[in-house]
């Protein structure tokens, strides 16, 4: 405990502020790219609170995977459709109400959650060796290795079934 | 005062680094621009820049005032802030992921502390994943450049970018695996130090010889990360008139060509440590007579610029060319003379020596290699490069296995 706990407190709510606020602006934006940028802001938020749990590699693959590969890929398909502002249509009547009690159920099962945890707030702890590189590669490639490579099979499955849609489109 | 000093001694270790760094950083990415025109030049049987100081030596200052003076223009229907936060965004990412290459071996010790050359620590675990994670959003620069700027050709451009990063990224990373695989570990010192195992074998024990498949996947698809001829589609002069940064002008401009310099510093400095054994000595290490040959390099050049500039036509270079001259000389000098810094320069020497060679390829494949059309571009990435790096670390794996069962250890 002491200072260097509250040094990391400090870390901690400022990346989860900025990951909310991040969040908060994907939704509220006008402009996909606008919102593409706030998702990459989470995203790159997150990375930082990996990184403040010990999960130095989950952190880099964060950055490296979603921050990069995959939301470049998004601000491609977006520039590339050249989308301009979206288009505002008034709120829906019918899914107003259930919406809004979605909303209270979902915040009043986090509080509940977060009051019951007896560790209370910290800011980093140590993951150990599970999240080390070795200890996930011995997860992923020994003990999950079925479930792994099923889960890739699945992916395999779902890039062959887009090239073969995309494909019956040419003469 | 001296309290505060001590309690706090890390942090300004840290801050006085990084100024000195982005101090050097910038100076060499202006010399740089020199040194390209020049050597450019001379491919093309020109002279290059010559007029502004001897040699031209000045023509980055007179550059560096005119970006700084130059009219900056805003185009009208511009996303404002996107506009701005582009060069931004890329200025400051290339400048950060120089901050993870290691410089040296030896920690410098000054004040009763050991002070690494460097600005992350030399353990950082996921050194070249770091890396990895900034260049991986160093292409945002770009691509949103190009976006905002309300411009077909610069959207163009930030499109090639974008769509350039993703299919090369992947061989990128891919071609590091072997590497990887044989040092155990994602640490850069780490990484080194594996190739020094055997110090009597040289460079003979670097990982070009066993990655030597890796390293041309690896080179080829750095070239195109950092958007450098034959790969500068983003920016193709001839089809997009300066591509994504064709609305920009001035000191925004200026960034992101700073940006474009620094990150060909970085590949440079990655080349040479992950293939070509960073501050290992090429000699093996009992030929300590090699430990004299960066005096050997300097005096003579030394010596050679005062003779050049004696006879030099100007005034001024007759006056400043044998001032810099005695300089490099004296370092020289100095080097034989105290063998604890002789000693001490060793590692460094070789990686700024390594970096050098990888900066004149750069340069040299500008100057000689035409650009590739864009589906030339595509089906070299993914049909050419991905399948050679993921070949190249299959054997590796095998191999790495075959060691470990019959390997003896």
């Amino acid at each position: 405990m002491g200072w260097e706990m509250t040094a990391s407190l400090v870390v901690f709510f400022a990346l989860a502020g900025l990951a909310v606020i991040g969040a908060v602006s994907l939704i509220l934006q006008k402009h996909p790219i606008h919102s593409a940028l706030s998702l990459i802001v989470v995203m790159v938020a997150l990375a930082g609170l990996y990184l403040l749990l010990g999960a130095e590699f989950v952190a880099a693959v964060q950055i490296i995977v979603y921050g990069g590969a995959i939301m470049v890929l998004f601000v491609f398909v977006i520039m590339l459709l050249n989308a301009g502002v979206e288009e505002q249509t008034s709120i829906s009547k019918l899914a107003g109400p259930p919406g809004l009690l979605l909303v209270v159920a979902l915040a009043g099962f986090v509080t509940a959650t977060i009051v019951r945890t007896t560790a209370g707030v910290q800011g980093s702890s140590q993951t150990g060796a599970m999240a080390s590189t070795s200890g996930i590669s011995n997860m992923l490639f020994r003990d999950f290795v079925y479930p792994f490579e099923l889960t890739s099979f699945l992916i395999l499955v779902a890039v062959m079934g887009a090239t073969v849609l995309a494909q019956r489109e040419k003469p | 005062m001296s309290a505060i000093l001590s309690a706090n001694a890390e942090l300004i270790i840290t801050i006085v680094k990084i100024v000195l760094l982005l101090f050097i950083v910038l100076t060499v990415d202006a010399y740089l621009t020199w040194f390209e025109r020049k050597l450019v030049a001379h491919i093309q049987s020109r002279w290059g820049p010559h007029r502004v100081g001897p040699h031209g030596l000045l023509q980055p200052l007179a550059d560096g005032l005119k970006f700084l003076f130059k009219e900056d223009p805003t185009p009208a229907g511009v996303d404002k802030f996107v506009y701005f936060l582009a060069p931004l965004l890329a200025l400051a990412l290339a400048l950060t992921s120089i901050a993870i290459i290691p410089f040296g071996p030896e920690p410098l010790r000054l004040f009763g502390r050991e002070i690494y050359l460097g600005i992350a620590p030399p353990d950082l675990n996921i050194g070249i994943l770091a890396l990895f994670a900034i260049t991986a959003l160093g292409v945002y620069g770009v691509a949103l450049a190009g976006w905002s700027s309300n411009n077909k050709y610069s959207l163009l451009g930030g499109l090639r970018s974008s769509a350039q990063m993703i299919s090369y990224e992947l061989a990128l990373t891919m071609s590091v695996v072997g590497v990887l695989l044989m040092a155990g570990s994602f640490n850069l010192t780490k990484i080194i130090e594996a190739q020094g195992r055997h110090p009597e074998w040289g460079f003979l024990g670097w990982n070009i010889w066993p990655q030597i498949l890796g390293f041309l996947c690896f080179f080829i698809a750095a070239i195109a990360e950092t958007n450098r001829a034959p790969f500068d589609l983003p920016e193709a002069e001839s089809e997009l008139v300066a591509g994504f940064h064709t609305e920009y002008a001035s000191f925004k401009f200026a960034m992101f060509f700073i940006a474009e310099y620094t990150s060909m510093t970085t590949i440079s400095c990655l080349c040479s440590i992950l293939f070509f054994g960073g501050w290992l000595s090429p000699f093996p290490a009992s030929w300590t007579w090699t430990h004299y040959l960066p005096s050997v390099v300097l005096i003579p050049f030394g010596l050679w610029v005062i003779w050049d500039g004696i006879r030099y036509e100007t005034i001024f270079g007759r006056v400043i060319l044998p001032v810099v001259g005695t300089a490099i000389t004296a370092l020289g000098a100095a080097f034989v003379l105290y063998p604890g810094v002789n000693e001490f320069v060793q590692g460094p020497f070789w990686l700024l020596s390594k970096i050098f060679v990888f900066l004149f390829i750069y340069v040299w494949m500008r100057g000689t290699l035409p650009r590739f059309r864009y589906d030339q571009l595509m089906a070299f990435g993914w049909k050419l490069l991905l399948p050679i790096s993921i070949v190249n670390v299959i054997v590796t794996s095998f191999v790495i296995l075959a060691k470990m069962q019959w390997g003896g250890k």
